[in-house]
């Protein structure tokens, strides 16, 4: 085992994991193992950012990802896969389109990924000694209004405070517009209609 | 194998980027399951996460000067975080819809008028 990466390694690993669940995701039919195949590829993104050294955003893609919003789409699976809408078919044409569009597409992002020399990696044995994590205490500090080192960026005077803010409002404005959404007007109307015939 | 002994770099976390988006938008062009179609959605913001985390690593490129830093970072975070609203209205949305219509196929939902 002389001379292996391990950080090559892990990413392998992980990266192999995201890539084929994803398409597994696309491939299955059964609306219910999408929702499993979709949990492991974005446990395993998850896994990505930590080697990239992002960690606060690897737990956060954990707990706010796997951890929430996979769990509200997995209650959304369970509350409407009923008899014929657990694995609906799709028609031939419409597989053979969307996987043209799609091979192109990848072809075009491969290409433009592949294209710089610059983004293909340090040099062997400079930097993979190096991989430290930024500490999330960093983040907490840009958020709160720290403007950032870099001289070039333009924008974000004031850090990310505004857009921090505009967040916190934007999810609470959800919340309620959701849940306003959601309620149950069938089940009040047939309880009205029940309450009309009784008096 | 020559990947194992080289350490990698943002080209290889876009390619897997690149793999998890065009997987998103397949699943949204041939799910007929509203839900389905929110996956797919999920699988395309993650891949684009994936570019920003990346590219904010000093570690994953030759000219570490160039690195998006916590940048990159904090735009991750903000992609999180929408993509949890975004989900929980979708999900509002698709119930309310399979409540009106007692189903979930998105084919038949062209009759959306209030």
């Amino acid at each position: 085992m002389e001379g292996v990466n391990w950080h090559s390694f892990y990413f392998l690993l992980f990266g192999m994991t995201a890539c084929v669940f994803a398409v597994a995701v696309v491939l299955t039919g059964s609306i219910v193992r999408m929702a499993f195949y979709l949990t492991l590829c974005l446990g395993a993104t998850a896994g990505l950012f930590f080697l990239a050294g992002a960690g606060f955003v690897g737990a956060m893609q954990l707990l706010i990802y796997v951890g929430g919003t996979l769990v509200l789409l997995i209650f959304g699976v369970m509350l409407t896969a009923q008899g014929p809408f657990v694995s609906m078919k799709t028609r031939a044409g419409e597989w053979v389109v969307g996987g043209v569009v799609g091979a192109m597409l990848l072809g075009l992002l491969l290409q433009a990924a592949f294209r710089v020399d610059d983004w293909m990696g340090p040099d062997p044995g400079v930097a993979s000694a190096a991989m430290e994590k930024t500490p999330p205490g960093e983040l907490g500090i840009r958020l709160l209004g720290k403007p950032g080192d870099n001289e070039q960026a333009v924008g974000f005077e004031s850090g990310y405070l505004l857009p921090f803010e505009i967040v916190s409002v934007h999810l609470l404005v959800v919340l309620i517009g959701s849940a306003y959404l959601a309620r149950t007007k069938r089940r009040r109307r047939a309880t009205d209609a029940a309450e009309a015939e009784e008096s | 194998m020559n990947l194992l002994a080289e350490p990698v770099g943002a080209s290889h976390f876009m390619a897997v980027g690149a793999v998890m988006f065009v997987c998103g938008v397949v699943c949204m062009a041939t799910k007929r399951n509203g839900l389905g179609i929110l996956m797919g959605i999920e699988l395309v913001l993650n891949g684009a996460n994936l570019n920003f985390v990346a590219f904010s690593s000093e570690f994953l490129r030759r000219n570490t000067e160039y690195a998006l830093g916590v940048d990159g970072q904090l735009i991750a975070l903000f992609v999180i975080v929408l993509a949890a609203a975004e989900a929980a209205v979708a999900l509002a949305i698709a119930l309310n819809y399979y409540n009106n219509h007692a189903t979930i196929d998105v084919d038949r939902a062209d009759e959306l008028k209030g």
